[in-house]
């Protein structure tokens, strides 16, 4: 308890100024919490530059219900137990909507928290609008009325992948190489199942798991892919995991088609570019810039501009705030209580593409379009390339919103 | 089967050059001035950034000059002004006192090029495949960091054991007084010899930076695989470091190479309940997956069963 209170009280001391504004005027306060320094704090300072966009845009047009959005950064270093206290903080400065999303561990802490508080605080709701954590768990054993989860989770991104896969006549051996812990195990399991199921000519040739972020030469696993004669690898593997091993498939002039689910993560494009693996790396997410939708790129444009430095996003967050901000707005309310209703079973044009998803209410799991997208040199009317490269994701498939939809677990627990 | 062997061997020469490479100036530090520098990683970090920067205007060989000079420069600096006055304090100020150090490293390195990875490229002069053999390449950039390896063994080896520099820097570690008194200046050696070692971390970095990924954990990343190789090599031992890279870089790629487990020699598990469920989980692990864990299990056998290292000399 101790503790917990000497966490409090530095956390009050450093975040002392932003305590100030939020009290100052009668605002929509948007808590997001996430991890601002440490190592998650990359990934973290992206989503508090986009937020800050979008209320910006929104505050321009006049706000929501007449007042003005206001975002409130928590940083909780990507630990589960700093999240609550700072959760904790935010509910008392009268944050109602929490935006949290990195690291699904994370994510499973605060979902239950809010869960039980809601429970215990009637008057008080608080909803968790979760832009990135992606554990099915979160939607399905462990699903709670106040979590809404906005990117696809890792059943319907297989189930999307392992079908473009399959309907691929030239994939005819897949090597599966996955990080050793509990998200690549289960990303492994699922893929070998879907890919070897009745009626897949596909064979996977083997189930290679490499120590999570500790190899720094990946030319023995590389040796291993060659030998194996497979012509593509599927992979979960992020960050150094994933930018070395491709680098190290570069030097040993390997050709095989890489189909992953984190190439676009900061400094891979870089290194996908760098080892020459032009249109060899594909990727699977809910949408890239070069889709052909002008709404967007023009958007992408204005935030691009804004953060030349960053110039990174998540499609989705536009989404589930445009969502969020309409479920207000149609409720007339800011009280969790009054917009939930409206917000699930929602149907939005997407951001990115300007198809219509759906948030099903039977999970709080949105479904949108996803996209397979490879990396390569640009065409004409593909006018965004990646850190700089010249390359960019260019669409090599669209999963119709029908075909992304897996089946749930989740016995939804509504409110009386 | 001689392709893999072919393969593998190579492929473990290779990387323990790289080893080698990033693990001479901490075996250089640590012979001659006995401390254990924890920010070693984050010079050879700043050896990639430098050289990343100086290579976007100058290009990529007066980098590998100017470079570790500068974190050479820096080193020297950290030593008269931080280290000489943690020094008294004895070993474990000194340790506490670098890895310190490496915290700072790393924010700065941050601040100044961010947390996302730099476009650190391959000079194109040693932008092409070498040699191929069972139709894998091997580029020459490879080759390049296993003679540059070879060269700093070699030159180091001189220096230390053949030259008037290299003995009283020997001296000074064992009787600081004696060579003071015969008017040496040891403080200037010691600071010297710091220099040194962080310059080596940054020839490191200059030429792994574009071979991996150049970014701010990059020195986080490295983790703690080159106390490994001092410490299996023989504590001070320059030569025991060389044999040790070899072996650590042999040994992981060959345990990479194996899909071997204990299923595979002794049958498959039979049976059900709890137990079995447990036991079956450890029973299929391949050698494969214990790659990374190798190097250590080598740490352990060395420390229990040859406390001073293949080649060291001394027993701490």
């Amino acid at each position: 308890m101790r503790k917990l209170f000497g966490i409090a009280t530095v956390a009050m001391l450093a975040l002392g100024t932003a305590i100030l504004p939020a009290m100052a005027a009668d605002t929509l306060k948007i808590g997001y919490v996430d991890p601002l320094s440490g190592g998650g704090a990359a990934a973290g300072q992206i989503g508090l530059n986009q937020l800050k966009f979008i209320a910006e845009e929104i505050n321009g047009k006049g706000g929501v219900l007449g007042k003005q959005v206001e975002i409130i950064p928590y940083d909780n270093q990507l630990d589960p137990q700093v999240s609550l206290v700072q959760i904790q903080k935010a509910i008392d400065q009268g944050v109602r909507i929490i935006v949290q999303g990195n690291g699904s561990s994370v994510a499973a802490t605060v979902e239950s928290f809010v869960d039980k508080f809601n429970s215990r605080n009637p008057g008080k709701e608080v909803v968790h609008i979760n832009h990135a954590a992606i554990d099915p768990s979160l939607t399905n054993d462990n699903c709670s009325y106040w979590h809404f989860a906005f990117d696809a989770n890792v059943n319907i991104k297989i189930e999307a992948m392992t079908n473009f896969m399959k309907a691929n006549a030239a994939i005819k051996k897949v090597y599966l190489i996955n990080q050793d812990y509990s998200f690549g195990h289960s990303v492994a399991g699922a893929a070998a199942e879907k890919l070897s199921a009745e009626g897949s000519s596909i064979e996977v040739v083997a189930n290679e798991f490499v120590p999570l972020q500790k190899v720094t030469d990946f030319s023995p696993y590389i040796a291993k892919i060659k030998a194996s004669g497979a012509d593509s690898v599927l992979t979960a593997n992020w960050g150094n995991d994933l930018q070395l091993m491709i680098k190290a498939a570069g030097d040993a002039g390997l050709s095989v088609n890489w189909y992953t689910f984190y190439a676009g993560l900061a400094g891979t494009p870089t290194a996908i570019q760098q080892a020459g693996m032009e249109d060899n790396v594909f990727q699977i997410t809910e949408g890239v810039n070069n889709i052909d939708y002008k709404p967007m790129q023009e958007k992408v444009k204005e935030y691009i501009a804004k953060y030349p430095d960053s110039p990174i996003y998540y499609p989705r967050l536009f989404t589930a705030m445009g969502m969020v901000f309409k479920a207000v707005e149609e409720a007339e309310s800011e009280d969790p209580v009054k917009f939930v209703p409206k917000l699930e079973g929602m149907r939005y044009a997407n951001f990115i593409d300007g198809k219509e998803g759906f948030m099903r209410p039977d999970d709080h799991q949105y479904f949108q379009t996803m996209y397979i997208s490879g990396f390569g040199a640009l065409g004409a009317d593909q006018p965004f390339d990646e850190e700089g490269t010249g390359w960019g994701w260019k669409v090599a498939a669209a999963v119709p919103v029908d075909d992304t939809i897996v089946s749930t677990t989740c016995q939804m627990k509504r409110p009386e | 089967m001689i392709e893999i062997i072919f393969i593998s061997t190579l492929n473990g020469i290779l990387f323990g050059m790289l080893l080698f490479l990033m693990a001479s100036g901490l075996t250089v530090i640590f012979s001659m001035m006995g401390v254990l520098n924890f920010a070693h990683a984050s010079f050879y970090m700043l050896g990639a950034f430098f050289g990343f920067e100086i290579s976007r205007h100058v290009g990529f060989w007066p980098g590998l000059i100017i470079a570790p000079l500068l974190v050479g420069g820096i080193g020297m600096f950290v030593e008269r002004y931080g280290l000489r006055q943690v020094h008294k304090h004895g070993h474990v100020a000194e340790l506490l006192f670098t890895f310190g150090l490496t915290f700072i490293i790393q924010e700065v390195v941050q601040m100044v090029w961010g947390k996302l990875a730099v476009d650190y490229r391959v000079p194109p002069m040693l932008d092409f495949p070498a040699f191929t053999v069972f139709s894998t390449q091997y580029p020459a950039y490879k080759i390049f960091e296993l003679l540059t390896a070879i060269a700093i063994f070699l030159v180091l080896l001189l220096v230390i054991k053949r030259t008037r520099v290299g003995l009283v820097v020997q001296a000074a570690l064992s009787h600081p007084e004696m060579v003071g008194m015969l008017g040496h200046n040891v403080d200037r050696v010691f600071m010297l010899v710091f220099g040194v070692g962080a310059g080596l971390a940054a020839v490191a970095g200059v030429i792994a930076g574009p071979a991996l990924v150049t970014q701010a954990n990059m020195a986080h990343s490295l983790g703690p695989i080159l106390f490994v190789v001092v410490v299996v090599g023989g504590l001070g031992s320059l030569s025991g470091a060389f044999i040790a890279s070899l072996l650590i870089g042999l040994l992981q790629t060959f345990a990479v190479a194996s899909n071997a487990s204990l299923a595979d020699l002794f049958g498959e598990l039979t049976g059900t309940g709890m137990f079995i469920a447990h036991v079956s989980d450890i029973w299929n692990v391949t050698v494969a997956q214990l790659s990374a864990v190798m190097p250590y299990l080598l740490l352990v056998l060395i420390l229990i069963f040859r406390p001073r290292g293949l080649m060291g000399t001394r027993e701490s």
